[in-house]
């Protein structure tokens, strides 16, 4: 295969993930149906070498299972996963082995991610262990030194006999962080990577992620916040119970809303000039669960535009504006 | 004439091993009239809860207190907590951010705020479950939800739960600890929405204590930001983002996400002050752009500002602009 440059790093297609409720002893033996929580129903996108793209959406819209479906922590009942060009979606635990190395996870809780008893220096090389790289122990403390750098923990020799609870919450963030990419990693999935930090040291962590999307990883953000999506993505995928309803170019997407729910969710978000004010266009109710997946489109039952039709055509992505939306009003 | 709040020279120290203390909220000070919003602003450890929690006498034994709360010009923080005890719930409520640990996972929701009424001698028996009634349909739940668990709530639904307990004495007052926090975009937008209504149709007085600027924008008056147990900024909320007059309030601003907004957000380098020993100069001054001599070594106070507002540095004595 060709080294194509265009070539995306992952690309999801129609992606399905279903967990079973449980129905308890009585359930089985009164032989009541299984039923599933429809995560993720039939998803699809691509990341880029050098793209950073941001799954946004309210909680339990499936946008965490979806990343975890792309690293292959969950089993998908359906669809397909390609990585740099290969069909990942069914290879076993030794067959992924040498791919977990190019794909690394950054968690939103550095408090958790790290391990108290490691010291800087060790918890930035033990993947490098774990995975039985890095060379002599002279070269991997070199590339330990190399990560801290490349996280900006400067200079390295002040971090490396540190513990976490002698760091603050951005720079333990950048220990997670740099313990990610001292494997060389092709693709980043960020869960969250700053909500549990303060305002004044979240921009550091995201503009940090800008400069490695820079030096050519993919980067795959979950997010709920719209405003540090519009600011650091260069594309961005609204999830609502579990389907992409809108997609496209960051920007285009923020200014540009063609879907009814990016469009009310875009209405809501706070902004800091209070001049700005927004003209809120507040959806009753929240998300109804999984398990009940409204007929038609998911959406209708919230939507302000819904007409008849919307309870029977589920809408599939289509182009809107210069984008992608799955809405048959638009 | 005089405020329906108004906190005066608060200090909140807490005992640590070995004779020393941490000084972890010093001499905050501010006025609340019925009807206003105030936002309490600032980031993890800057005192902002615990400043709440001290005017509302709820700190642990480990806390000694200082200042006083004049609730309708009557200090009730001068007699501890048989002074303070008649007025907590009765005029000054209080919401916290996980409302699931405000409310009890065993009990309906409705007996909980039916408990609330009865305690307070507010209402009894049907009277009180009629109330219960009112007060969840004020807040946006069903009156039928009112024999329902916590459990069988929604996030946003348990605030609201927790929302119309704090309104059953009918407080003049209501303190918002991050009542948003844990909530969605369209859950806080509901939740925001619910205060807004209640400070403009009652003429409940907001403190909304938060980490949030863009959610003090949205919602209040007038905001007071805290850095290191201290407030450095007091102004209407339009004056803090146009025209901040310390340093800290303009690169929090600069570092917040803006949805439409220009420019990459810049985080601020360094860290906050340790509280446990004595502060020398300004508290910011090893983490401002625009720090000077003076700042290492004199600690600026609180000054009036035209325009109803104050900051505490030094650079207002200089040119107001270069800040």
């Amino acid at each position: 295969m060709s080294q194509n440059g265009s070539r995306p790093l992952i690309a999801v297609e129609d992606l399905v993930v279903r967990y079973p409720v449980a129905r308890g002893l009585g359930g089985a033996l009164a032989r009541r149906p299984k039923r599933f929580v429809h995560a993720v129903e039939g998803v699809s996108f691509t990341v880029k070498r050098g793209e950073l793209v941001a799954l946004v959406g309210e909680s339990g819209c499936g946008k965490t299972t979806t990343a975890q479906a792309v690293l292959r922590l969950v089993e998908p009942v359906s669809g397909r996963i390609e990585f740099d060009g290969g069909d990942i979606t069914t290879l076993q635990t030794r067959a992924l082995r040498p791919l977990r190395r190019r794909m690394q996870l950054i968690y939103q809780d550095p408090y958790e991610s790290l391990d108290p008893r490691l010291s800087v220096r060790a918890a930035v090389e033990e993947p490098l262990l774990i995975h039985g790289l890095g060379g002599s122990k002279a070269e991997r403390r070199e590339h330990v030194r190399e990560a801290l750098a490349r996280v900006e923990l400067n200079p390295p020799e002040l971090f490396l006999e540190r513990y976490p609870h002698e760091l603050s919450g951005g720079q333990r963030q950048r220990v997670a962080i740099a313990a990610s990419i001292v494997l060389g990693p092709d693709l980043l999935v960020a869960d969250e990577p700053v909500s549990m930090l303060d305002v004044s040291v979240r921009a550091g962590i995201l503009n940090l992620l800008d400069r490695l999307r820079e030096a050519g990883l993919g980067i795959l953000m979950i997010t709920h916040d719209l405003s540090t999506a519009a600011r650091f993505a260069d594309r961005i995928a609204v999830m609502y119970l579990g389907r992409i309803v809108e997609e496209g170019p960051a920007q285009s997407v923020i200014r540009d809303p063609q879907h009814p729910y990016t469009k009310a969710l875009l209405s809501v978000v706070p902004r800091r000039d209070p001049r700005e004010r927004s003209k809120r266009e507040i959806l009753s109710g929240e998300a109804p669960d999984a398990v009940r997946i409204p007929s038609g489109c998911r959406f209708h039952p919230r939507c302000p535009m819904a007409i008849p039709d919307c309870k029977q055509i589920d809408p599939a992505l289509e182009p809107a504006g210069d984008h992608q939306a799955a809405c048959i009003r638009v | 004439m005089s405020s329906l709040l108004e906190v005066e020279g608060l200090n909140v120290w807490f005992d640590l091993e070995g004779e020393r203390e941490l000084h972890a909220v010093q001499g905050v000070g501010f006025a609340l009239e019925p009807g206003e919003r105030l936002g309490l602003v600032g980031e993890s450890g800057c005192g902002k809860t615990t400043t709440v929690l001290g005017l509302l006498g709820l700190l642990p034994p480990s806390a000694s207190v200082a200042g006083s709360v004049l609730l309708n010009g009557v200090d009730i923080l001068a007699g501890g907590e048989e002074s303070i005890r008649p007025h907590r719930w009765v005029d000054l409520a209080i919401v916290f951010q996980g409302a699931m640990n405000a409310l009890n996972p065993v009990k309906t929701v409705g007996s909980q705020i039916v408990e609330v009424l009865e305690l307070h001698e507010r209402a009894r028996g049907r009277e009180a479950r009629t109330r219960t009634s009112e007060l969840l349909e004020s807040v946006g739940i069903p009156a039928d939800r009112a024999e329902r668990f916590p459990h069988e709530f929604s996030g946003g639904m348990r605030q609201r739960a927790a929302i119309a307990m704090a309104l059953a004495c009918n407080p003049s007052v209501l303190i918002a600890d991050e009542p948003t926090t844990a909530l969605d975009v369209m859950v806080q937008a509901q939740i925001l929405e619910l205060l807004d209504s209640l400070c403009r149709d009652f003429g409940l007085a907001l403190l909304l204590v938060t980490h949030d600027l863009p959610v003090v924008a949205e919602l209040c008056d007038r905001a007071a930001v805290m850095y290191a147990g201290e407030i450095v900024e007091h102004g209407p909320v339009d004056a803090l983002y146009h025209e901040p007059r310390h340093p800290y309030t303009r690169l929090l601003f600069a570092a917040t996400p803006d949805l439409y907004g220009e420019g990459v957000p810049a985080s601020i380098p360094g860290a906050p002050p340790r509280l446990d020993r004595p502060l020398v100069g300004c508290p910011f001054h090893t983490r401002c752009d625009r720090a000077f001599g003076r700042c290492t070594h004199e600690r600026p106070l609180l000054r009036e500002l035209e325009g109803s507002r104050s900051a505490a540095c030094h650079l207002n004595d200089v040119v107001a602009e270069v800040v």
